[in-house]
């Protein structure tokens, strides 16, 4: 997805992690039903959105130890597979000392003040930063209730605090041996005060972190009993499904209903000003109702709009000023009077998301207030938009969280929620709203297309001694997060522009190009980074081959600066067996990318038939990430990141005819499948560095590796996805 | 004629055998079995995915076979066995690869994994040793967007070694 505060973090680093006291990190919350509870006030890192605001501790906090000893933590980071379920109890655990299976994990409810993301500042989950926001809270949070349990046993026992310990639940008076349970002592505790200044573990003596702990949401997902979004089942409730206009921008015109009404188990149908939808029993009437619907739809003024009209715009737009993001040295003027030039466009294309999970969305619009039922990564938004669409105050907004069916930025955006708060607002019983898979796929909110000029100049010996790299697309952020879009500048879109390389002279700038109303663009897993590593690491690759350079020692000479991205490089290199040529057949790629925290470096080895299909065989990958919470997460992210982006490489594209999107399903819109699938060997390297990211890092480096493979073996040099089999075909 | 009505009702309901129990469904005949699991039975564990069998989430055994449940309507099961993730623990293939995935830890969003599982259940059921290829025949149809392919694979081989050992612990 996105990181927009990573060029914040240098700044703001040493007041967060010294500055602000204790005190205002913790409060101890008076438990109605008895028990310790303690809010973490998180601190609001940057002024990009929202208001601050003082903080106010409600009934709610994020952990609660209640008098039978059972600890409950209250999940702000939403779970789609990336492993914050298990990752985050592992952080309170293991300062608690406790089990990880002692704690139980909640939804948290909407609160942009108890359960924001400090790197984001409101409640969302994305960006890969999870574990990045939360590593230092939490431990904190537990650090000062196991603080506080033990000064409960000391004064208990009248002995030292320093003579007692914690150990799995029960604090223990090290000499004499006595033990009290946390259940006996919470009480007590949640009079104490809160400690200024808790010592956290040393990294040295942690028995959880750094493990790889079972995923606490495994069984549920194996017995299928693990509640979706789509799950949702209340009392009364009816199932809709909705077409809207396939035209992006249009309206609804006339409908025949008269068919549509004799479907049995049809109940009503319900126009939107750009939609319509059918309310039935079950999901099969609702479709079949929808079928026999007649729609006029009005087309509006995109109706010939294309694929070719937006690329030509964004090629128009490369030509006008651009927004500086990186400017170092002269990197125009370099690269005039370099005796080599190397000038390249490269692009890539929307992209839908295509969850598992299609767009779903539960809502109950009562007299005096609403409840919405969802598996979303902005749970405030989805109060936002539930109590706009309404006109009931926030807190009659009542919004349940679930798992996620899969998320990657798609669930940052809550159109689908706003839509179906529309067509529940009609009926007084709850209904739930379920997307086909065709409206899920033709009404995204679509990763932006870029079009990319790259420019490099090359000394005598080949090294470039310039770096200009123009970024052309829609910005995410100008929509997404506004006070974050400033001066024309996206730094999503640019993030990652220049590598991690050091270049004497380097520009990186921006154009933003927006497609036409009604076809909106949003996050989608790396989003910047994502798209900059394909540029960046291709057009390298362009280098190091007019250099008539090795493509693995020409990087690690521009990594003189990253010892970290030079050592996963090197890792990575060493793993696959560079120094030896790969199998007859085979192509061999590289690709070094920074991003989220992290460091990645991945080699792909792929074979082209005759057809010109392209079969990556083998990937092999080298992470630092730094402390790691869980290595087999952060292994199987790697493993999940490599198959979402080669799905992307090979096969993803959304485009555009008469103003409709015209793929619609997992045939025409694919999937990279088991059958295709490469190995994967995944390289962590043990660092003590703070965690970084790990959800995205994965997805960005894959399609960079292959096109460089492809060349490797074929000489075709690819600048676009997803990757042209036909100008493979050697047959 | 109220008689002639309900009777005319009756005669439309479906009695569909689903877990070992008996379930009488009213609605139309082409109505796909998924909506009648999930929706009308409120058995939620089978999820939809494309509609079109294209992706695999709403895989449930047949008499054993795997079908999709999205293009299978209710007026062609019969008298046919419908078994589904919910009970598919009943069963010691299902067991094995319920096992399985949970040791590799194959699951992350969890969404298309009671697809896989159903879908993996029928290939152990029916080809205790499984190779890559019959892996990538049987499991082909079932689409993972988190991309957990790599541990599949390797899950339907570590509940493959399964019978040998759980048998000499007898």
């Amino acid at each position: 997805m996105f990181d927009p505060l990573v060029s914040h973090e240098v700044g703001t680093k040493s007041k967060t992690s010294r500055g602000v006291s204790r005190r205002t990190m913790l409060t101890v919350v008076s438990a109605a039903s008895g028990g310790l509870l303690l809010g973490v006030s998180l601190p609001y890192l940057t002024a990009t959105a929202g208001a601050a605001g003082e903080d106010s501790f409600a009934p709610n906090a994020f952990i609660r130890i209640a008098r039978d000893g059972q600890v409950t933590l209250i999940m702000n980071q939403v779970e789609m597979g990336q492993g914050t379920y298990t990752s985050m109890p592992m952080l309170v655990a293991e300062e608690l000392e406790v089990d990880l299976a002692q704690i139980e994990l909640e939804h948290a409810p909407p609160d942009d003040k108890l359960y924001r993301n400090p790197r984001l500042g409101f409640q969302v989950t994305g960006g890969s930063t999870s574990v990045r926001a939360f590593w230092k809270p939490l431990r904190t949070a537990g650090a000062a209730a196991r603080t506080m349990l033990i000064s409960a046993a000391a004064a208990t026992w009248d002995v030292e605090a320093a003579s007692c310990h914690a150990a799995k639940g029960e604090v223990i008076h090290t000499p004499s041996g006595r033990k009290l349970t946390y259940a006996r002592l919470v009480d007590q505790a949640a009079k104490l005060p809160v400690p200024d200044d808790v010592v956290l573990k040393d990294r040295k003596d942690f028995t959880l972190i750094g493990t790889s702990a079972k995923r606490t949401d495994a069984t549920a997902k194996v017995n299928g009993t693990a509640e979706f979004g789509i799950d949702t089942n209340v009392p009364g409730m009816k199932i809709a499904t909705v077409a809207a206009c396939p035209v992006i921008g249009g309206k609804l015109g006339s409908v025949d209903e008269s068919n549509a009404k004799t479907v049995k188990g049809v109940i009503k149908i319900v126009r939107l000003d750009d939609a319509i939808a059918v309310i039935a029993d079950h999901m099969g009437a609702a479709k079949k109702g929808l079928e026999a619907l007649v729609i006029t739809w009005d087309e509006g003024a995109s109706a010939a709009f294309s694929t070719a009209d937006m690329v030509r715009q964004l090629e128009d737009a490369s030509a006008r000023s651009a927004v500086v993001a990186i400017n170092q040295g002269d990197a125009v003027k370099a690269i005039s009077a370099s005796p080599t030039r190397i000038d390249a466009v490269y692009q890539m294309p929307l992209l839908a998301h295509a969850a598992m999970e299609p767009m779903n969305c539960t809502v109950h619009v009562r007299k005096d207030g609403c409840d919405v039922w969802v598996g979303t990564q902005v749970i405030t938004r989805a109060q936002a938009t539930a109590a706009a669409v309404t006109g009931f105050p926030l807190d009659k907004v009542k919004v349940h969280n679930r798992f996620l069916g899969g998320g990657f930025g798609r669930r940052l955006d809550v159109d689908g929620i706003t839509q179906a708060v529309q067509i529940a607002k009609q009926v007084d019983y709850p209904v739930k709203v379920i997307w086909t898979r065709e409206e899920d796929i033709q009404h995204d909110v679509y990763r932006p297309y870029y079009y990319d000029t790259l420019s490099a100049g090359l000394d005598d010996k080949g090294h470039p001694v310039a770096f200009n790299h123009r970024v052309v697309g829609s910005s995410i952020l100008a929509r997404w997060l506004p006070p974050a879009f400033k001066n024309g500048l996206d730094r999503d879109a640019v993030e990652g522009g220049a590598g991690p390389y050091s270049f004497d002279n380097v520009l990186v700038d921006y154009v933003r190009q927006e497609p036409p109303a009604g076809l909106t663009t949003g996050w989608w897993r790396g989003v910047g980074v994502t798209h900059n590593a394909f540029m960046v690491e291709g057009f390298v690759d362009e280098l190091a081959a007019a250099a008539r350079q090795d493509p693995v020692s020409y990087r690690r000479a521009l990594l003189g600066k990253s010892p970290r991205a030079k050592a996963v490089l090197d890792l990575v290199a060493d793993k696959v067996g560079w120094d030896k040529p790969p199998p007859a057949g085979i192509g061999r790629g590289v690709s070094v990318v920074f991003g989220f925290g992290s460091y990645v470096a991945q080699m792909a080895e792929v074979s082209v038939g005759k057809d010109g299909r392209v079969r990556v065989q083998r990937v092999v990958c080298a992470l630092d990430c730094g402390q790691m919470i869980n290595p087999d997460t952060i292994k199987a992210q790697m493993e999940g990141g490599i198959i979402f982006g080669l799905t992307a490489a090979l096969y993803g594209e959304i485009t555009l005819k008469n103003g409709r999107i015209e793929q619609r399903n997992f045939d025409s819109y694919q999937a990279l499948r088991i059958n295709e699938a490469p190995t994967i060997e995944v390289h962590l390297i043990d660092s003590k560095e703070d965690p970084g990211g790990i959800g995205e890092p994965g997805t960005a480096a894959i399609a960079p590796a292959v096109v460089n493979a492809i060349c490797a073996l074929t000489g075709k040099r690819l600048r676009q996805l997803p990757i042209d089999t036909a100008q493979l075909k050697s047959a | 004629l109220k008689y002639l009505m309900m009777l005319r009702e009756i005669q439309m309901a479906y009695t569909l055998k689903i877990n070992g129990g008996s379930h009488v469904i009213d609605a139309d005949g082409d109505t796909p079995l998924l909506w009648v699991l999930r929706d009308l039975l409120g058995m939620t564990g089978t999820k939809f995915g494309c509609g079109m069998a294209l992706c695999g989430a709403c895989t449930v055994h047949q008499d054993g076979h795997p079908i999709r449940s999205c293009i299978t309507n209710i007026d062609s099961i019969g008298d046919a066995e419908i078994t589904t993730i919910e009970a598919i623990g009943r069963i010691p293939a299902g067991v094995k690869i319920q096992k399985a995935w949970l040791e590799v830890e194959v699951v992350q969003c969890g969404y298309c994994q009671s697809g896989q599982i159903m879908s993996a259940t029928a290939l152990l059921a029916s080809n205790p040793r499984p190779n890559d290829n019959d892996i990538d025949e049987a499991m082909s149809g079932n689409v993972c967007r988190c991309g957990t392919y790599v541990r599949i694979r390797e899950a339907i081989k570590h509940a493959s070694v399964e019978p040998a050992t759980n048998a000499q612990k007898g």
